[in-house]
């Protein structure tokens, strides 16, 4: 069955592209999650189908036209969540319900309807050649970067004001991550569609976080958790007929699911041993 | 010669003064605690020595090859650690980032990163998670990463807001340890009666006005009478007490 899934070109420039979302969200998703900015991933993908939706009604390139808008709201975001004279989630959330507002406002104006659906809720058949190609080029660059700047992100994520303090400048590495982290909301919106998104960013830090201890670990432990998922989801899809991003979206929460009982019966067993140990 | 002179320095936030006309030098070697009530600017005072803010007017100069950036800060402790997974290993390590450029840690680094988990005690925790220690092995974790990022000067964020007292007293002891050993130590601090005992320099911060001095002369001033109840401990003082009843 895996076999004969591999002989359609679409299905593979999907599974090319979406594991390399999968890994680059949950890389992200780590220090996202860590740094209590969740919602900005949320937020981002609300912006991203609007621009979708404006760009669909004006017949120009969807990703040329999300690239941009989506790195800017990701700049603004990240302001309003670090100023906290306004009420950070209170805003993340108006924007994001005015962003999706206005792509349904246009999609239904244009007409174009039937598309709906699969913006947001993603689709395997919506990567033509071109959009794998550029997806295959911002993956590679968030990958990168990321482990390029990974020790500073640690640095930047654990203890802001050590690092101010030791020269580093953390608003430069928060806009590090809010540039990589609208990059991986542009190339995965299209296959989990832009209200799924966010799951793949969150979903495999939160996982992880339930078992490692070491940050290393968790970054690793995320990645890999990621690309099982997304495997295993496509697979589901496939062969139920079922949509793309729910059903990844589901083996996340099947994993997250797994891993928090482990953790609570290890905790219970490291508690009755230290009792047994007491008894002794 | 000073480490750092602070020359009718005034800091403030948005153009209003919360500190006004300091000027005081710190010497190297010495143990500096920054007592007051809370809103004195103590914590203002500090962020002006770490570079966070700059201030409205006059000058803070660093000589004796000391460089703003090569302060060993400890902070206080932030809610996003509480739940942080990272090793006490990675927590060390990341206090070496302001002496290198690479992408990855140099064996240098690694081996600073060693040393100075040995001397604050916790070589054997490098493995076990941050978020499991006790207070007081995390307050020895962060100590050890300022360590890292210093070789002459220590700026402590009341650094034991939390502990326990056997825990409070083993960081003090700690911390004079490494003042012994040629490291100077600015302390913000609550603790008032550990400050006396341990500091060979206070700086009291009042609105509109502030002490600094030696110790001793502290306990012998107007404003450190007021603020405190305990009499001068040393010798000439408690015997010139006792033959004054």
């Amino acid at each position: 069955m895996i076999a004969e899934m591999f002989t359609y070109n679409f299905i593979i420039r999907a599974f090319v592209v979406g594991i390399l979302v999968s890994l680059c969200a949950s890389l992200l998703g780590v220090t996202l999650v860590l740094k209590r900015y969740s919602m900005i991933g949320d937020g981002l993908s609300h912006v991203g189908f609007g621009a979708l939706a404006v760009a669909a009604a004006l017949n120009i390139a969807p990703l040329e036209v999300a690239v941009p808008v989506i790195v800017i709201a990701a700049f603004l975001l990240l302001r309003i969540s670090e100023n906290s004279k306004i009420n950070g989630d209170a805003a993340i959330a108006i924007i994001s319900s005015t962003a999706l507002a206005i792509g349904v406002f246009t999609a239904s104006l244009s007409g174009i309807n039937t598309d709906l659906n699969s913006y947001l809720f993603g689709s395997i058949l919506a990567t033509s050649n071109s959009d794998a190609i550029m997806c295959v080029i911002l993956a590679v660059i968030v990958i990168v970067m990321y482990f390029i700047f990974y020790n500073k992100i640690f640095a930047v994520t654990f203890d802001e004001n050590f690092a101010r303090a030791t020269g580093l400048k953390p608003s430069i590495y928060n806009m590090v991550i809010a540039l990589l982290t609208a990059l991986t909301i542009v190339i995965g919106m299209r296959i989990m569609g832009t209200l799924l998104i966010s799951a793949l960013i969150i979903f495999p830090a939160i996982t992880s976080m339930r078992l490692c201890k070491r940050f290393k670990s968790v970054i690793v432990c995320s990645g890999i958790l990621s690309v099982i998922c997304f495997f295993a989801g496509m697979l589901i899809s496939y062969n139920y007929d079922t949509p793309t991003g729910a059903s990844v979206v589901l083996t996340n929460c099947a994993a997250f699911l797994v891993f928090w009982l482990i953790s609570i019966v290890k905790v219970k067993i490291t508690k009755s041993k230290t009792i047994r140990h007491i008894n002794l | 010669m000073s480490l750092i002179k602070f020359a009718d320095v005034s800091i403030g936030y948005e153009g209003v003064n919360v500190l006004s006309n300091l000027s005081f030098e710190i010497n190297a070697g010495d143990y500096l605690c920054i007592v007051g009530e809370n809103g004195s600017g103590k914590t203002t005072l500090m962020k002006s020595m770490l570079g966070l803010i700059s201030p409205i007017s006059g000058t803070i100069s660093f000589n004796d090859g000391l460089k703003q950036n090569h302060i060993g800060y400890l902070p206080q402790q932030s809610k996003i650690q509480k739940d942080f997974p990272a090793s006490v290993y990675e927590v060390v390590l990341s206090g070496c980032l302001s002496k290198g450029f690479l992408p990855f840690y140099s064996k240098f680094q690694k081996k600073t990163a060693f040393d100075n988990m040995q001397k604050a005690g916790i070589s054997d925790l490098k493995n076990k998670c941050f978020r499991e220690l006790s207070g007081g092995q995390q307050q020895r974790a962060l100590l050890a990463r300022a360590l890292c990022s210093t070789e002459k000067l220590l700026i402590l964020d009341e650094p034991i807001t939390g502990l326990d007292p056997i825990a409070a007293q083993e960081l003090y002891t700690l911390i004079k340890q490494l003042n012994h050993n040629g490291i100077t130590v600015i302390m913000v601090t609550h603790d008032v009666n550990a400050a006396i005992v341990n500091a060979s320099h206070i700086l009291h911060l009042e609105k509109e006005t502030y002490f600094y001095g030696t110790t001793h002369t502290y306990l012998h001033s107007d404003i450190g009478k007021r603020f405190l109840v305990t009499d001068c401990p040393c010798d000439n003082c408690q015997k010139n007490h006792r033959g004054g009843v």
